[in-house]
């Protein structure tokens, strides 16, 4: 009898669960998900970066530039606190960085400028044929604009959720906290 | 005998306008739906190629938390589509709730500027708020909320 009132709590229990509202993503959802345009390019790593290789993580797919000075530094180390604060779960994520900038932004310089936010982040670059090709893909705008002595470049600043599985299942816009982050990354590797 | 029932009709009409005056900065604003819902219709593309000037998405859009607070995009048309900041596949939809109250911009080559906005405004929680909300929503969308 009491093993049956176990089984009906439990059950219970589930329902309240499945529905809390905050099962929902903080992010922007599409539905149904494709699946990530797949790409390979040279990693901050050393190696090549391949997208697919992934598959059985969760990652977070940012697109900016080492020399961005608003938006990139802010939304990677959101990333890097939101990694962080998953703590033991946070090896099952993994946060992709591709430049939109491959006349400055080399392997090294990557690699140096990520690893001031999180050394476990991995940059992408390559030739603007192929990252141009990468861009169009997940439809990333990227504008240059003379700034100084040099130039900028406007581009779209919102981060990529590829699920487990390779779905393109999100997009989180700039702006949002490193809470937000960690809600939806524990969602997803729920499922 | 006509100024005394003129008097009557001005007065019933001012008596209408406060009761409804009252009736939109009393009453809670309630909704069935929280999503704000833009789709690009079939046939879009080729009407596009066609040389029609297609504008389906506004380059400024705004929300109410916890009324309507849910953009939600659907791509009806048989090619990928640029909408707003995302890039949808044919029949593919994109649900993007605000949880804060504030301007959003996002990159969208969809419009000439580049830029699309969002505002999301707080919800009206005073008689004053909820009656200026409702009579905003009346005069942008003319439909009475």
């Amino acid at each position: 009898m009491s093993r049956l009132w176990l089984v009906l709590l439990s059950l219970a229990f589930g329902a309240v669960l499945a529905a809390e509202p905050n099962a929902v993503l903080k992010a922007g959802v599409f539905d149904p998900a494709r699946i990530a345009p797949d790409f390979t390019l040279r990693g901050s790593n050393g190696s090549d970066v391949t997208l697919s290789r992934y598959r059985g993580k969760l990652v977070l797919l940012a697109f900016g530039y080492t020399s961005c000075t608003e938006v990139c530094p802010i939304t990677l180390a959101v990333l890097a606190r939101a990694r962080k604060e998953l703590a033991a779960s946070g090896a099952d994520l993994q946060v992709v960085y591709v430049t939109v900038d491959p006349a400055r932004d080399s392997v090294a310089r990557m690699h140096d400028y990520l690893a001031n936010f999180d050394p476990s982040f991995i940059g992408g670059t390559g030739t603007e044929r192929e990252l141009a090709a990468v861009r169009q893909a997940y439809g990333i705008v990227a504008t240059k604009f003379p700034a100084g002595n040099g130039y900028g470049i406007a581009h779209s600043s919102s981060v990529y959720v590829v699920d487990r599985d390779g779905g393109l299942r999100a997009m989180m816009p700039y702006g949002h906290p490193a809470d937000d982050y960690v809600h939806d990354v524990k969602l997803l590797l729920k499922k | 005998m006509i100024a005394r029932r003129r008097l009557w009709l001005w007065s019933a009409a001012a008596a209408a306008v406060l009761a409804l005056s009252l009736w939109a900065s009393l009453t809670p604003v309630a909704v069935g739906s929280r999503d704000e819902i833009f789709e690009i219709p079939k046939g879009t593309w080729a009407r596009r190629m066609a040389g029609d000037k297609v504008e389906i998405l506004p380059s400024t859009i705004r929300l109410t938390l916890g009324i309507r607070d849910i953009l939600v995009l659907v791509n009806r048309d048989d090619v990928p589509q640029i909408f707003g900041p995302v890039l949808m596949m044919p029949g593919q939809s994109f649900r993007l709730p605000f949880g804060v109250a504030s301007r959003y911009q996002f990159a969208c080559t969809a419009h000439a500027s580049g830029q699309m906005t969002v505002i999301v405004d707080e919800m009206p929680a005073t008689p004053w708020a909820r009656l200026l909300w409702r009579m905003g929503t009346l005069l942008r969308s003319g439909r009475w909320p």
